[in-house]
């Protein structure tokens, strides 16, 4: 039986539950990986041609603009991710839901990633433009911090062997560090920060249609690759999970079977 | 390719650190993933298989 097709027996209650459910996930999801990987291509593709090909260089910043388009959507990456990541904490804690767990530890390497490119590219666009790649300010500091927090997670998630246990243990820390994405998100409006505000605020777009086409294409092929990765990571994590199981359910069967032998043989 | 001007090693340093970090990225989840995947087809290849699914008939189906 290949392992895409694995049965699930625990029949799950409702369609939330259904989908939910890993055995019922390793069945649609592998459905889903191609499309979104042709999607990620597809948008990349189109976004890089108009990030370096179609769109004009800013008219203070100049050509540096174009780090923008690969910066604000990994930063905008790392916090979502987090966010994700929170919410499925929450499904941990409060419906001990064996998905969250999953999606929850998944994701955590995926967020390491995207806030380190975020904070790479961050430091080669400030120096050109503020004139130093690292300033101790509010949006800075918390995204640093947010790094080192997805950092400390991934660890924490190779400490326990019985990932259940550490799973409860894990979305408690986790929640505690979302408390990091609104002061990341609000940094610069709350403390003098050398960071722009947010291009988009209620006054609507900061930015030219030409500049913020190729910022939203590239945010949706960046979000796309997100998501394509984190489906294949959760479902390696289902299949690491069984064969951790299938492999002490055979040590604890051999250890049975001998001593029934042995028990045998005594009696002999 | 278009002239990127006198800050082009930002441009460029940027880019390139941003296309390696997601490979490796790509490169980690796709190997992990095969791995996981092997390594579970293997050990039901030697006849072990979950207690919940021993003495079921194979209903594979449902999950597609």
């Amino acid at each position: 039986m290949n392992a895409n097709k694995m049965p699930s027996t625990n029949k799950p209650k409702n369609w939330f539950s259904a989908l939910a459910h890993p055995g019922v996930f390793l069945g649609w999801s592998r459905h889903f990986i191609r499309p979104l990987i042709f999607l990620t291509l597809i948008s990349f593709a189109i976004g890089l041609w108009f990030a370096f090909f179609n769109s004009p260089p800013d008219y203070q910043m100049g050509e540096t603009v174009r780090i923008m388009y690969i910066h604000v959507p990994n930063a905008w990456l790392a916090q979502m991710v987090y966010s994700i990541m929170a919410i499925s904490a929450i499904g941990s804690l409060v419906w001990r839901h064996p998905l969250a767990d999953v999606a929850m530890k998944a994701a955590a390497p995926l967020g390491a990633a995207f806030t380190a490119i975020a904070l790479f590219t961050g430091a080669l666009w400030g120096r050109p433009t503020w004139g130093t790649y690292w300033e101790w300010d509010g949006r800075m500091t918390s995204t640093l911090v947010l790094f080192l927090m997805y950092l400390g997670l991934v660890a924490l998630w190779n400490t326990f062997s019985d990932q259940s246990k550490g799973a409860r243990i894990i979305a408690v820390f986790t929640l505690v560090g979302a408390i990091n994405i609104p002061i990341i998100k609000f940094s610069v409006e709350w403390w003098n920060a050398l960071h722009q505000p947010s291009i988009i605020s209620t006054q609507g777009l900061s930015m030219p249609a030409e500049i913020y086409t190729p910022l939203l294409i590239m945010t949706l092929a960046f979000s796309l690759l997100f998501f394509t990765l984190h489906l294949v990571n959760m479902r390696a994590e289902i299949f690491r999970r069984r064969a951790n199981t299938l492999e002490r359910q055979h040590v604890i069967e051999n250890a049975q079977a001998s001593a029934a032998n042995n028990g045998k043989g005594e009696n002999k | 390719m278009i002239d990127l001007g006198p800050h082009a090693i930002f441009i460029i340093s940027s880019y390139v650190g941003a296309f390696l970090v997601t490979a490796i990225m790509i490169a980690w989840v796709w190997t992990n993933s095969k791995n996981q995947q092997a390594r579970l087809d293997d050990l039901q290849r030697m006849g072990i298989y979950r207690r919940s699914d021993k003495n079921t008939p194979d209903i594979a189906e449902e999950t597609k």
